[in-house]
């Protein structure tokens, strides 16, 4: 008798804990569907950017690692190839005809060759690139910081950000694009790098200058990037949300 | 709670005899084999218990789906990925099909319909373990991050308030004596018998370690870990990733601190259902806990 009470008490339980959680979960997902809700979740974002920010210092630097660190194979991941008729006919080219215009809320909107930037003062850095997927590979990227490139435009006070247009298009043809805010533009280890582990950066790892933007996650870090655009807000560009992945419901915020 | 009126005091024993109770005057004032009713957590262990449980529930469950978009874990900085220490995979196998295979140190096991491969779709946890529960990496963040912030808060204030409350000194902190009875609450536990009537007023020396491990041991060290992902807090706090020996290191210990979580909780909920799961949950809602004397603790 008492064994019959105790098992029937044990599947009540049992229904009852597994009925809640299936609740739970279907409401989870009905709260995802819904509009409200992720915008509340979005929230998090904005509150995760101001208190990271308030507590690392604007020049604190990325770990930098040594060639004993390095990845024995750095993984591609996004687009790996921009495949149109131009990428290819400079790919063919080798990049010589490459170049780099910097626009916007600029004082003196410049257009680099890939020659002129290889001339400018390089930088190399060995660091970790986080992917939001959560795996991490260790490169040595050179490149020129962008600060550099920046004080021979001479941003306008009321410039924000700095948007990056690239050559890469996915399969629908949406352009890739990312943006930062102004002052880490102005970071010592955010440079366009064009070369990775001391060879000419390859295809799939965004030849022939991409990003490099070390204390946010890999998505920011645009890849054949062939325009950086200063602007005073992000609406109106792409989607509005500031870059590719961001118009799909990822961070703007990638520093966690 | 019917077993309470089978329970009733017995009308000839000497607390409820008022001739026998002058000659008794040292007798406690509750009636043996009687109920009584004590207010046993306060509003602010009760709010900060059930906003958690919220909390872990969409943590570890939004934290599998962001798991899921790269389902291997690795030591150190890097992920090389022909090292994984961990991995959970769909395999498509010589006959065709697709298996699920998890691989621990270098051992696999065939995971198919739980682990890897599960409802006809390859992914290392199942829909039913995930939020969303389809595969959504972008919202699983948003909801890891938006609770993450509430855990954290929570646990700061819930910290403070113990401390202020003296909570932390008066009920969670073990005594002396509760070191010396260590031994004994681990026969009793694992025999399956928990302590009744006056003992259980207080948490156990067993409940308080557990509960203090999980408070200030495992907590902090799923955020702290979780915060090692961050390469901004990495820039901030570079010693983070020595103390944990690398990003992919943290992030291996993140999942690990995690699953004791969920261990926490087998356990817990257990215990809350063995030791009475009404009353344990009555307590844990309204704060009021019934505690059944028993008549042979009194006639001593």
């Amino acid at each position: 008798m008492k064994l019959e009470n105790t098992m029937k008490r044990r599947q009540f339980l049992k229904g009852t804990l597994g009925a809640a959680s299936l609740v739970a979960l279907a409401g989870c997902d009905n709260l995802t569907q819904s509009g409200w809700f992720p915008s509340i979740l979005g929230m998090a974002e904005k509150v995760t950017d101001r208190v990271q920010r308030a507590i690392t210092p604007t020049k604190a630097l990325a770990k930098e690692y040594t060639e004993a660190d390095l990845s024995a194979v750095f993984p591609a991941n996004g687009n790996t190839d921009p495949g149109t008729q131009v990428y290819d006919h400079m790919l063919r080219n080798n990049f010589s005809d490459w170049e780099l215009t910097i626009d916007g809320l600029v004082s003196k909107p410049t257009v680099f060759s890939l020659a002129a930037i290889k001339e400018m003062p390089a930088r190399t850095q060995i660091t970790r690139h986080d992917c939001v997927e959560g795996w991490s590979a260790i490169g040595k990227w050179t490149g020129v910081p962008l600060g550099d490139l920046m004080h021979k435009v001479e941003p306008l006070a009321q410039a924000k950000y700095a948007v990056f247009h690239c050559a890469d298009v996915d399969e629908v043809g949406i352009p890739y694009y990312e943006s930062m805010a102004l002052h880490d533009v102005f970071h010592p280890q955010t440079i366009l790098a064009y070369e990775l582990n001391g060879r000419p950066l390859d295809v799939p790892h965004g030849a022939p200058l991409r990003l490099r933007f070390e204390r946010q996650l890999g998505y920011k870090h645009a890849k054949y990037v062939t325009c950086v655009q200063l602007v005073e807000s992000l609406t109106g560009i792409g989607g509005g949300k500031g870059g590719y992945w961001e118009d799909q419901g990822y961070e703007w915020y990638a520093g966690i | 709670m019917t077993s309470l009126v089978e329970n009733l005091p017995d009308t000839q024993s000497p607390a409820n005899d008022p001739q026998k109770r002058s000659a008794l005057p040292t007798l406690p004032t509750i009636p043996v084999g009687v109920k009584e009713r004590v207010y046993r957590h306060k509003l602010p262990v009760r709010l900060g218990h059930w906003l958690n449980v919220v909390c872990v529930f969409i943590l570890i469950m939004s934290g599998l789906q962001i798991f899921n978009a790269h389902p291997a874990l690795y030591w150190g900085d890097r992920s090389d990925r022909d090292r994984p220490l961990l991995s959970i995979r769909p395999i498509r196998v010589e006959d065709g099909s697709i298996r699920g295979i998890t691989t621990i140190l270098g051992h696999s096991f065939d995971t198919t319909g739980v682990l890897g491969y599960s409802s006809g779709s390859g992914r290392a946890f199942p829909s039913w373990a995930t939020i969303p529960s389809a595969r959504w990496l972008a919202m699983g963040r948003q909801w890891h991050f938006f609770f993450a912030w509430v855990f954290v808060l929570n646990g700061l204030i819930f910290t403070v308030y113990a401390l202020i409350s003296r909570h932390l000194t008066r009920d969670l902190a073990p005594t002396g004596k509760d070191f010396g009875e260590i031994g004994k609450a681990v026969k009793e536990h694992s025999r399956l018998r928990h302590p009744k009537g006056d003992d259980s007023r207080r948490y156990n020396v067993l409940q308080k370690l557990a509960y203090l491990g999980v408070i200030f041991g495992l907590a902090p060290l799923i955020v702290l870990t979780g915060l090692t992902m961050s390469p901004t807090i990495d820039t901030a706090f570079p010693w983070l990733l020595t103390m944990f020996g690398g990003r992919q290191a943290a992030r291996t210990i993140h999942f690990i601190a995690a699953f004791s979580f969920v261990g926490f909780i087998v356990i817990h909920v257990s215990q809350v259902i063995l030791t009475g799961f009404l009353n344990n949950l009555r307590s844990m809602v309204t704060g009021w806990f019934v505690i059944k004397q028993e008549g042979i603790h009194h006639e001593a």
